[in-house]
């Protein structure tokens, strides 16, 4: 028995100076929504990319869009004893149980990208995440500074009601409406799509005669801008030269745009976040303070000029 | 003139307006007029029409335009529910020949065989959904379900052969067939009424569409009198796949891109809708292709006018849903007999 018991304070003196020193390997579980679209695989790669870069050993999972799968990861990295775990979480609702559930085993809770909606906070660490309504100040601040505070600008807004087109809206509107004379004329929502972005913007062109009096366009993304531009090409118009086309996502396509002239910036929504991610996660590990609930992953604005990275 | 026969010029006439009130195309022509009232209020300078880049340009335009894609998909659609089928699947037929497209011009085939293969994909995903409906039998919503919900997976498994991102591409051919034009007239409308004209040729010149129709009213009966009835069906689903190839064509080269994620997205729901307010009924029997174009007119007019109006986008799919319960209400045989009985019982 008291050989067991000295076994047991070696062993958690070793734990206690392996996790002081940063040669021990940290193990992290990763609920991943799935991969849907462009953003989500690229998001899974990186964050596995990263890991072994940072010497992380993740534990990755793939819930395929399915909540119970990702109920059934988590109680999984919990059973397995990881250091910390990182939620994509597919649904906001429903959390709490097994939230519980891991603060009770003792392991750090981190959530990426979405929020949960918990009644008590201190079941997560903290969201690390873009911030949408950021990205619409910034498109708001860029057009302000091109525009020199003087602009009709006509918006594609993305799908009614979702959160990105929601936020982006608000906070481009926080922007410009610190300058009188920049004001919206007309808005409408092409769904993120390039058609929908198309046949919105043809329809401005028609009920403005051939955007008269129109300074920029405003899209809540990449996809509705390159199909507004299409538009106004085939229209006759000169977008990026007679118009300034701001926009949100930073595709590869719009890349091509900018590079073409034919738009003017673009804020990147990174995919690339591993490096955001997993400093605050190991720090956190290695000092356990409270961080405020929401970690804000910087936006970056793109323009013609910037070199493509 | 006596009083008697005052009244019967009186009862003539109403004879006349209630036969002209129950004429299919009454409904549909009168919604549309409307809409254009409206548009005329609202957007002043809607029906102003000019030539820009060497083509004709104006919202009238843009109506027709916008309208072919949903007016191919529909007339295929008019068909099939001929037939008292459905076809739910033209959606994901479309992002399947858009995955197609880029696949093969980003691997450097010729694109007059790209076009081809495209038709091709519409040819063989029809010949699926007839193979489901007329030889295995199995009720046409679920059998063309299955192509709906598999067909945008495999659109973007055809992305996965090279990347996995939906590039854009320059297609000249293909972009001359959908954003082009001959003289002052977009291509795409001239294609658009060859193939309206095509198909109500092979509809009302040839026997087809006597056997579509006989198929769709009552299949054993049609079967007894010696129509084949599994031929006539798998006919119908041809047509269709073909009709929503051809749309994918013109969508894909329409914004040089295929994302089989969005596009072509509800245009399932689009021509349904198309043909039910072309006077089609979904118990099959009836094929009406003018009046399925009016039919997806109305509804692209009513689109185009929302974009120009200027109303906040919250509003848009109530309005477009309010409006197309009107049109359906106006052409209720049911409700009209209801508001002429009690007009009728008030004036007499």
């Amino acid at each position: 028995m008291q050989i067991l018991k000295w076994l047991g304070c070696a062993a958690v003196g070793a734990t206690m100076f392996f996790a002081g020193s940063s040669a021990f390997a940290v193990t992290i579980g990763f609920s991943q929504v799935g991969d849907e679209g462009d953003w989500r695989p690229a998001f899974s790669k990186d964050m596995q990319e990263e890991a072994k870069k940072e010497g992380i050993d993740l534990k990755f999972a793939d819930a395929q869009g399915k909540e119970e799968e990702q109920l059934k990861a988590v109680r999984s990295f919990i059973a397995q004893k990881v250091d910390a775990i990182i939620i994509a979480p597919v649904v906001t609702t429903g959390w709490d149980q097994v939230l519980a559930e891991a603060k009770k085993a003792g392991i750090p809770v981190f959530l990426a990208d979405r929020d949960v909606d918990v009644a008590d906070k201190s079941l997560f660490v903290t969201r690390i995440s873009a911030d949408f309504n950021l990205e619409g100040r910034l498109a708001g601040a860029w057009l302000a500074q091109a525009s020199k505070g003087n602009c009709n600008i006509v918006e594609l807004q993305g799908t009614v009601g979702s959160a990105p087109a929601i936020e982006r809206k608000k906070g481009f509107e926080a922007v410009i409406s610190l300058f009188p004379n920049m004001k919206i004329v007309k808005t409408q929502s092409g769904n993120f799509t390039t058609d929908g972005g198309k046949q919105v913007m043809e329809a401005f062109i028609k009920s403005t005669d051939n955007l008269k009096g129109i300074c920029g366009v405003f899209a809540h993304n990449d996809n509705m801008q390159l199909g507004a531009i299409q538009a106004m090409k085939e229209a006759g118009l000169k977008p990026g030269k007679d118009f300034l086309m701001v926009s949100v996502d930073y595709v590869p396509a719009e890349k091509e745009a900018l590079a073409a002239g034919d738009a003017n910036a673009s804020v990147e929504l990174r995919s690339a976040i591993g490096k955001y991610i997993y400093p605050v996660v190991t720090d956190y590990l290695k000092d356990k303070k409270d961080l405020p609930k929401w970690i804000v992953i910087p936006s970056d604005l793109h323009t013609a000029a910037t070199p493509a990275n | 003139m006596t009083p008697s026969s005052s009244v019967e010029a009186d009862r003539s006439l109403h004879l006349r307006v209630r036969a002209l009130a129950g004429h299919r195309a009454v409904w549909p022509v009168v919604a549309l007029l409307l809409i254009f009232a409206i548009d005329g209020v609202v957007s002043p300078g809607f029906f102003h029409i000019r030539v820009v880049e060497g083509r004709l340009f104006g919202n009238l335009i843009d109506i027709l335009y916008r309208a072919v894609p949903t007016a191919v998909v529909a007339l295929g659609m008019a068909v099939v529910i001929g037939t008292k089928g459905i076809d739910l699947s033209v959606g994901s037929v479309i992002a399947i020949c858009g995955a197609v497209i880029t696949w093969r011009i980003h691997a450097g085939d010729p694109h007059w065989l790209i076009l081809l293969s495209a038709l091709g994909v519409g040819v063989l995903c029809g010949l699926w959904n007839g193979f489901l409906v007329a030889v295995l039998d199995i009720q046409p919503i679920i059998a063309t379900l299955i192509l709906m919900v598999s067909g945008r997976g495999i659109g973007l498994m055809i992305n996965l052969l090279y990347g996995g991102t939906n590039p854009s591409f320059n297609s000249p051919l293909l972009q001359g067939l959908s954003v082009g034009h001959i003289g002052l007239v977009p291509t795409r409308l001239i294609l658009g009424v060859a193939i309206f004209a095509a198909l109500w040729l092979l509809i009302r010149r040839t026997a087809l569409g006597l056997f579509l129709e006989a198929v769709g009213g009552n299949s054993p009966a049609a079967n007894l009198a010696g129509v084949d009835a599994r031929l006539v069906k798998y006919a119908a689903y041809l047509i269709c796949g073909l009709c929503a190839a051809w749309s994918g064509v013109i969508l894909a080269a329409d914004t040089h891109t295929s994302d089989p994620v969005s596009i072509g997205l509800y245009i399932e729901l689009d021509a349904i809708l198309a043909v039910v307010i072309g006077g089609g009924s979904l118990s099959g029997g009836r094929i009406y292709l003018g009046m399925t174009i009016l039919g997806a007119l109305v509804i692209q007019t009513l689109t185009t006018s929302i974009l120009t109006s200027g109303l906040p986008p919250e509003y848009n799919l109530v309005v477009k849903a309010v409006v197309v319960l009107i049109v359906l209400l106006l052409q209720s045989n049911n409700l009209r007999g209801a508001l002429y009985a009690g007009f009728a019982r008030k004036t007499g």
